[in-house]
C-alpha cells in the first residue's frame, strides 16, 4: 500500500495546482496577520479561509483527480495489488498531500503568530476539513461515471455545506424563536462540518460571549473537554462514513 | 488451471454473460472468438477481477478469485485498448509495475525488440496507438507470467512488431504457458492456438480443439471453418 500512497502522492506535489494553492494560502496568511495590528483579527481572516476555500479546493480538487486517475486505477486493477489498497492509497494521497499544503500554507504563520490552544486548534480543524472534503469527493466521484456530474456533485456538496446548510439553520432559529431550541441546535450542528469546525475555533477566540444565550449553551457543551472530543469524533465520522461508503462502491465496481 | 463456473453478468438491463462455464489448462493456447459485443473482453476483464460477475465461480489453480489479489502476479495482461496516467512517462510506467509486482527474473525480449530503451522520457499522452500496444505487450510479457491474456494483441501494430509479437507468444506457448487471445483477425490464428471457444450473446456456442473443428467442418484454416460454422447455423 505504501507504494501506491507514495506514487500519488508524489504524482499530486508535482502538479501546479497543490503549488498554487499553498502559495494562495501563504499570501493569504501572511499578509493577514501583518496588515491587522491585533492577531485575533488575523486569525478571523484565515478563519473564513478555512471554512470557504480549503473546503472548496480540497473537494473539486480531489475529484477532478480521482477522475483523472482513472487509467491508473485500471493500471493497477490488471497487476497483483488489492483493491482496496488502491482507493485507501488514493484518498491518504489526497489528503496527505492537502494536509500538506495546508500545513505550508497557513499553518506555518499560525505558529509563528498565535502559537496558543487557538492557533494549534485552527490547524487542527484545517486539516479535519481537508481529509472531511477529501472523503466527500471520493464519494461524489464513485456516485458516477460522468465527470462532469461527479465534480457537480462536489460543487453542490461544497455550496450546501459552506452556505445553504448555514441559511437553513438561520432560517430555522428564526421560525422557531420561541421555542427553546439551544439543544436542538447543538445537534443540528453536528449535520456539518463546517460548521463543528467554526464552533470549536470560535469557541476558542473567546468572542462567544457575543454570540447570546445560544452561544452560552453552544460554550457549555463544545467548551467543556466532551464536547471537544465529541466534536473531534463527530468530524472523524465526517471522514468515515463517506469514505466506507465509496470503498464498498469502489470494491463492487466494473471498470 | 482457470475454472469458469455458471458465470453470469448483467449490465443494467443488458445480460452480457449467460451461464458462461470454461475450463482452461496449462499449456493450451486459447482463442476466444465471437462477434463484437459477445462478451469475451467481459469474461476476460471477470479473470482479472475488473468486473465483478453477478454469479458463478472462477477459480485459478483452484483457489476462487472472488476478493483475491495474488493470483494475478501469474497474468500478463495486454489490454485491447491500453489506458496509462497520461502525465507518467513511459520509463515511469515501467517502473511503477516493476515496484509493485517485484519480479526478479524479467523477460526484456518485447521491451528490446520494440526498442522502448529509446522512448523512455516519452510521455504517454504522447504516444501512437501503436507505441502504447508495445508498452502493453512489452509489459504484459516482461514478469514471466504462467498465463498470458491478450485482448486484440495485434490490433494496431504494424505488420513487423506484430510479427515480433506473434513470434513471442508461440516461444511462450511452447514453454507450457497458457494463452489466451481474443482476435477478429482468424487468419492470425493459425499458427498461435490449438483450441478455440466460439462465443455468441453472451453464450459459448462450442469449445473445440483446432483440429477437431477443421475436421468437424472439412476445412484447412481457421477463419474457413468458423465461416463454415456460421453459415450452418444459418
Amino acid at each position: 500500500m505504501n507504494k501506491i500512497i507514495k506514487i500519488i502522492f508524489i504524482d499530486i506535489l508535482k502538479s501546479k495546482i497543490i503549488i498554487a494553492y499553498t502559495l494562495m494560502l501563504a499570501i493569504l496568511s501572511w499578509s493577514s496577520f501583518a496588515m491587522e495590528d491585533s492577531s485575533a483579527k488575523g486569525l478571523l481572516t484565515i478563519l473564513n479561509v478555512i471554512l470557504f476555500t480549503v473546503p472548496l479546493v480540497s473537494i473539486l480538487f480531489s475529484t477532478i483527480y480521482i477522475y483523472n486517475s482513472s487509467e491508473f486505477i485500471e493500471l493497477l486493477l490488471s497487476q497483483p495489488v488489492k483493491r482496496k489498497k488502491i482507493w485507501i492509497g488514493m484518498f491518504l494521497g489526497l489528503s496527505l498531500s492537502l494536509i500538506l499544503a495546508f500545513f505550508l500554507g497557513a499553518g506555518i504563520p499560525l505558529l509563528v503568530y498565535s502559537l496558543d490552544s487557538v492557533g494549534i486548534m485552527m490547524i487542527l480543524m484545517g486539516i479535519m476539513i481537508s481529509t472531511v472534503f477529501t472523503s466527500l469527493a471520493c464519494l461524489s466521484s464513485i456516485l458516477t461515471r460522468d465527470k462532469a456530474k461527479g465534480i457537480g456533485i462536489s460543487i453542490m456538496l461544497w455550496l450546501y455545506f459552506a452556505l445553504l446548510f448555514d441559511g437553513i439553520v438561520l432560517f430555522l432559529l428564526f421560525q422557531l424563536a420561541e421555542y427553546p431550541i439551544e439543544n436542538a441546535m447543538v445537534g443540528i450542528t453536528a449535520l456539518s462540518p463546517i460548521d463543528l469546525a467554526r464552533i470549536q475555533i470560535l469557541l476558542h477566540l473567546d468572542i462567544s460571549a457575543m454570540m447570546g444565550y445560544t452561544g452560552a449553551v453552544f460554550k457549555n457543551f463544545f467548551g467543556t473537554s466532551t464536547g471537544l472530543i465529541a466534536s473531534f469524533l463527530l468530524l472523524c465520522l465526517w471522514v468515515i462514513i463517506p469514505f466506507y461508503v465509496s470503498l464498498k462502491k469502489f470494491i463492487k465496481k466494473d471498470l | 488451471m482457470i475454472e469458469i463456473k455458471n458465470l453470469n453478468k448483467k449490465f443494467g438491463k443488458l445480460h452480457i454473460l449467460k451461464d458462461i462455464s470454461v475450463s482452461c489448462k496449462e499449456g493450451q493456447s486459447i482463442a476466444l472468438i465471437g462477434p463484437n459485443g459477445c462478451g469475451k473482453t467481459t469474461v476476460i476483464k471477470c479473470i482479472l477481477g475488473m468486473v465483478v460477475p453477478d454469479s458463478g465461480s472462477i477459480e485459478f489453480n483452484g483457489e476462487s478469485i472472488i476478493n483475491a489479489y495474488k493470483y494475478r502476479n501469474h497474468i500478463g495482461y495486454m489490454p485491447q485498448i491500453g489506458r496509462y496516467p497520461d502525465n507518467m512517462t513511459i520509463g515511469q510506467v515501467f517502473e511503477m509495475i516493476k515496484e509493485i509486482r517485484q519480479c526478479k527474473d524479467l523477460d526484456l525480449d518485447l521491451y528490446n525488440a520494440y526498442k522502448l530503451n529509446d522512448l523512455l522520457n516519452k510521455k504517454m499522452s504522447t504516444l501512437s496507438g501503436g507505441t502504447t500496444q508495445k508498452v502493453s505487450a512489452a509489459l504484459a510479457f516482461m514478469f514471466n507470467p504462467d498465463v498470458l491474456i491478450l485482448d486484440e494483441p495485434t490490433a494496431g501494430l504494424d505488420v513487423l512488431a506484430s510479427e515480433i509479437l506473434k513470434d513471442k507468444i508461440i516461444k511462450e506457448k511452447q514453454k507450457g504457458k497458457l494463452v489466451l487471445i481474443t482476435s477478429h483477425l482468424l487468419s492470425e490464428l493459425d499458427d498461435l492456438v490449438t483450441q478455440i471457444i466460439f462465443m455468441q450473446d453472451g453464450t459459448i456456442q462450442f469449445h473445440k480443439t483446432v483440429q477437431q473443428l477443421k475436421d468437424d467442418t472439412q476445412q484447412e484454416k481457421i477463419s474457413k471453418a468458423i465461416a463454415n460454422v456460421l453459415k450452418m447455423q444459418q
